[in-house]
């Protein structure tokens, strides 16, 4: 197999995954929940994949990271446990479903809603945020990448423009988290919602959620907590405030040992390879007729994650994808992409796109493959 | 019967207020180990650090030149 689909799950995993994941099995009990051996080295486990999560995202206090089971979860307790009716969230078009419906919801809720425009190569129309202020607004959610063009948001436009007005910045870093440098402090962001399964390259089912110190999410679930058990309400003290029940402690082994293969091999020489492979691949196939590519050109200042969109003509993606699959091998995602105003930005709501999403143990023969593939297509 | 001795008991709001004061004291060769909390206290977490009296002013020199939170100290026979 050629894996090009790492944008939906990164594989393969780091061989760290694997080993702490096999050890949890082996010996952990729940982590929190006693103060004998099992429990505590579990606990210990926790603690030590919340330190090393701070350190990555730049956040000085561990304890104001808590775990998730994905990005969605954590996206829906920070838009469902801030805002409140009457309130006005900004968003843009470039948002997965994991931020839209959320805010929909509470859009029939009272929240009003509204959405930051992107042009035909995805990339927003930051001059047109100052507009969309109002009285009532108090938070922008936003991508820190399409998973669709792969464009990375300029997130300090953003920023400045949230912190002018006192505004909360919420980000989701599906795309970018274990990928592109985060620091949560000095950045202006608020509330960072992460999964664990991409570029963070651990197992699935494990991801996070950082909060500003002082700000206080209104958790979704109650419940166990390990702490206060006679207090008739959840303890509201982070992290445990939003980690009712317990917590995934072997998916917690896997993502600290994603993180420590990712300390081992550094980030930025993993993101030079991966967009290296992305430019060859990206390259090899924009002349070509009949193809079509999404998003901002590979050679121009806008940042990037390692993400390539086309399509041939008008096939239908899906086929493309079967095609690539049955001839080749080779991995990728079609259709929609789960980000339904960024298709319509592009005007590919009919027709979906075939995404081809690069981590570093592609090869350039593989890649080369791939433009083949499509070369073979496209005639 | 176990003979008893004298403690200093640390407990804390959250368990990870519990594993960073480990962490730490590991980290700085201070003495101590994590124990349930005895059914004398009152406490947020279910876990409590434990260090001799002997060791406890030593405890206490390095732990308030940190951050570290904790809850409150008891001295208790155990």
């Amino acid at each position: 197999m050629i894996y090009m689909d790492n944008a939906a799950t990164s594989w393969p995993k780091p061989i760290q995954v694997e080993e702490r994941m096999v050890e949890a099995l082996r010996t952990f009990g729940n982590g929190g929940r006693g103060a004998h051996g099992s429990a505590l080295t579990a606990a210990r486990m926790i603690y030590d994949t919340r330190e090393m999560l701070a350190e990555l995202f730049g956040a000085s206090d561990p304890s104001r990271i808590a775990f998730t089971a994905n990005s969605t979860a954590s996206l829906n307790m920070a838009i469902q446990g801030l805002l409140v009716p009457g309130d006005h969230v900004i968003t843009t078009e470039c948002e997965h479903n994991s931020v839209l419906r959320p805010l929909y919801r509470l859009e029939k809720q009272g929240v009003e809603l509204s959405i930051l425009k992107a042009d035909k190569n995805g990339i927003l129309q930051y001059e047109n945020l100052e507009k969309l202020y109002r009285p009532n607004t108090r938070a922008v959610v936003i991508t820190h990448a399409s998973n669709l063009t792969g464009n990375v948001t300029q997130l300090s436009r953003i920023s400045s423009f949230t912190q002018r007005h006192g505004l909360l910045l919420i980000m989701d870093a599906s795309q970018t988290a274990g990928v592109l440098p985060i620091y949560v402090e000095e950045m202006g962001i608020d509330v960072l919602c992460f999964t664990g399964h991409k570029s963070l390259r651990g197992p699935q089912g494990i991801g996070g959620i950082w909060v500003r110190d002082g700000l206080e999410i209104r958790p979704l679930s109650v419940g166990g907590s390990g702490i206060r058990s006679f207090d008739r309400t959840h303890p509201n003290t982070m992290p445990e405030a939003l980690e009712a029940g317990t917590l995934n402690s072997h998916g917690i082994a896997g993502l600290y040992g994603a993180l420590q293969y990712l300390n081992e091999m550094g980030i930025p020489v993993i993101y030079e390879k991966e967009m290296k492979l992305t430019r060859r691949f990206a390259e090899g196939v924009e002349a070509l007729d009949n193809v079509k590519l999404y998003g901002s050109g590979l050679h121009e200042e806008q940042m990037r994650v390692p993400i390539v969109s086309l399509n041939i003509g008008d096939y239908d993606s899906a086929s493309v994808g079967q095609w690539l699959w049955e001839d080749y091998e080779i991995a990728v995602r079609t259709g929609a992409h789960c980000a339904p105003l960024m298709h319509k930005a592009l005007g590919t709501e009919n027709q979906g796109a075939v995404r081809f999403s690069f981590s570093h143990y592609n090869t350039e023969e593989e890649v080369d493959t791939a433009i083949e593939a499509i070369r073979k297509y496209a005639l | 019967m176990r003979e008893k001795r004298a403690y200093h008991v640390i407990t804390f709001q959250t368990t990870t207020e519990a594993m960073a004061m480990e962490k730490f004291c590991e980290t700085n060769h201070l003495s101590g180990r994590m124990i349930p909390v005895p059914r004398e206290i009152s406490a947020g977490c279910g876990l409590a650090w434990r260090v001799s009296s002997e060791e406890f002013p030593k405890w206490l020199k390095h732990v308030s030149e940190t951050s570290l939170r904790y809850e409150k100290v008891t001295e208790l026979m155990m």
